[in-house]
């Protein structure tokens, strides 16, 4: 597989400040679905914000799909490639109408009628939107307002989207739906996604894990590898998946030896039921 | 309690009027209250009043909305018809008591004015409960476009006409957590006099001015990563189309009204 985006020797400071990061090395592959987790202050947002050239970096070079995001003149280029969609879906949407907000990104790129007209309906479609096409987005749920956000990306038919933290804002039941999107326009369209979160449980459906802390990469692996590191990750200020820590506890209270390589509740019941047998 | 606010004043529908085309719709309002101006006399308000009434039963919108459009400028018509009907001088005096003299001239200024503010009001609310808000957006900036070339920023103004239409009910549902908030914290919204009631907006307006900065700032980083630069280069979803019932509204209304104006001069 090829490297789609990537990140060398990536350091930035704001203003006089001191470095969010410095000399970070990271890259995501085609098709990838990655989870960054990080405690709050960790500069993963940042590292986000570089990726589509919302903000440059102040040492080092990020290429997306080859191209550098210094670079001024490719600069549409690069947004249209990787689409970001951020945590409070009331201050990403722009239209007084679902289908009109849809339309946004393919209005400024220049896109002719009758194909915006086309790719927004298709759009709407992969994300389970279409019926609310003539709404206004301030009668819709969380979710329902977070997943038109993400139909807006997917209009421009972008190649990786970047979510930051968002589910973060949601009721459970919008969360799992805006998490259900995400990994089915990832298995059905191919589209690179790097998901922000706060949340363990959707880390561990992901392919990748990456942990950041201080600036700095400290994991880099398969989520089962990632979470069974259970006390580095408690020392960083972050969880474990509910299965993980069961298992975990069990483990120190009985002294047991159990594997902790596991992110699901069936994999953990499978163990116990194991173990009471 | 503020959660009732409708967005704009916008009475779904299907009929004739709701279907032509917004431009059109503009146009014929504004060259409706050109002739409310123009004419003086009696006959071009009737002629008026006449298009008026066509064009509400046409758009079946009922009269009750036509008249709750008419509240809130009923001190202002008693104001003026008043102000005519007593400082008006000359004339034939009808009725002379003291310092108060009413006299034919002024009753009829007083009851022409009001008429004229009326169906000012009538059509232009006729335009709003038939147009939704963001097809007149896009209607003034198309009519607005020819401006661009002297570099008026009509792009930009029906950007911030649209967006400004979107937060209109986020920032109200955010208004009301707020006063919730204020009030779960002992500020006294409903106190006494004017002084203390204008001392309780200001810990709801601090916080709802910074909340809409903070927003307007993610928006607005949003917005670049969809590939927002102004409007050069920009094409529009929603295409409007002047249709033939368009063009037979517009030459329609314009006859009539250059009618009622021709009929002013030689009258």
């Amino acid at each position: 597989m090829k490297k789609f985006a990537s990140a060398e020797h990536l350091s930035f400071s704001y203003d006089e400040g001191g470095y969010v990061f410095k000399d970070l090395d990271l890259s995501f592959e085609k098709g990838e679905l990655t989870a960054v987790l990080g405690h709050n202050g960790c500069g993963k947002s940042t590292f986000a914000k570089h990726l589509n050239a919302i903000l440059l970096p102040s040492g080092g070079k990020v290429y997306i799909d080859g191209i550098d995001t210094a670079d001024e003149e490719r600069l549409y280029d690069i947004r249209q490639k990787v689409g970001m969609v951020f945590q409070n879906p009331d201050n990403q949407i722009v239209a007084t109408i679902v289908e009109e907000d849809v339309a946004f990104a393919l209005e400024n790129l220049g896109v002719p009628p009758e194909e915006i007209r086309q790719r927004v309906d298709d759009a709407l479609k992969s994300v389970g939107m279409y019926k609310y096409r003539f709404h206004a987005p301030h009668k819709l749920s969380g979710g329902q307002k977070q997943r038109v956000a993400i139909a807006g990306i997917i209009a421009m038919r972008p190649e990786c989207i970047v979510l930051d933290e968002p589910t973060a804002m949601l009721d459970p039941i919008g969360r799992g739906k805006v998490m259900e999107t995400i990994k089915k326009l990832n298995r059905e369209y191919g589209i690179t996604m790097i998901l922000i979160t706060h949340y363990m449980e959707e880390a561990a459906q992901c392919g990748r894990v990456i942990v950041m802390d201080k600036g700095k990469v400290i994991m880099d692996d398969a989520p089962d590898e990632v979470f069974s590191h259970v006390e580095e990750l408690k020392s960083v200020g972050l969880d474990v998946p509910q299965a993980t820590e069961l298992i975990y506890v069990l483990n120190k209270k009985l002294g047991l030896d159990l594997d902790t390589h596991i992110t699901d509740e069936d994999e953990c019941s499978e163990l116990i039921a194991k173990l009471l047998s | 309690m503020l959660r009732d606010i409708t967005l704009g004043q916008y009475f779904p529908g299907t009929s004739f009027v709701h279907r032509l085309d917004p431009r059109t719709k503009i146009i014929i309002t504004a060259a409706f209250i050109a002739t409310l101006f123009i004419g003086s006399n009696p006959v071009c308000l009737e002629a008026g009043a006449v298009f008026c009434a066509a064009a509400v039963i046409v758009s079946r919108i009922p009269v009750k909305m036509i008249l709750k459009s008419l509240k809130p400028i009923i001190m202002i018509l008693a104001v003026t018809s008043l102000l005519n009907l007593f400082l008006i001088n000359s004339g034939i005096p009808i009725f002379e008591w003291k310092f108060i003299k009413i006299t034919y001239t002024g009753l009829r200024t007083s009851i022409f004015m009001v008429v004229r503010i009326a169906l000012l009001v009538a059509g232009t609310s006729l335009l709003t409960y038939t147009t939704s808000p963001i097809l007149l957006t896009d209607a003034i900036e198309r009519l607005m476009s020819p401006l661009a070339k002297i570099k008026f920023p009509v792009h930009d103004l029906a950007m911030m006409m649209t967006i400004a239409l979107r937060f209109v009910p986020t920032l109200i549902e955010e208004t009301d957590k707020i006063m919730s908030a204020q009030k779960a914290r002992g500020v006294d919204m409903d106190g006494g006099r004017i002084a203390d009631k204008v001392k309780a907006v200001i810990p709801i307006i601090i916080p709802l001015f910074i909340s809409a900065v903070r927003r307007a700032g993610e928006l607005a980083t949003a917005m670049e990563c969809r590939c927002y630069r102004g409007g050069e280069g920009r094409t529009k979803m929603r295409q409007l189309k002047f249709g033939v019932s368009d063009v037979l509204a517009i030459l329609f209304s314009l006859y009539f009204m250059a009618a009622v104006i021709l009929v002013n001069i030689f009258l």
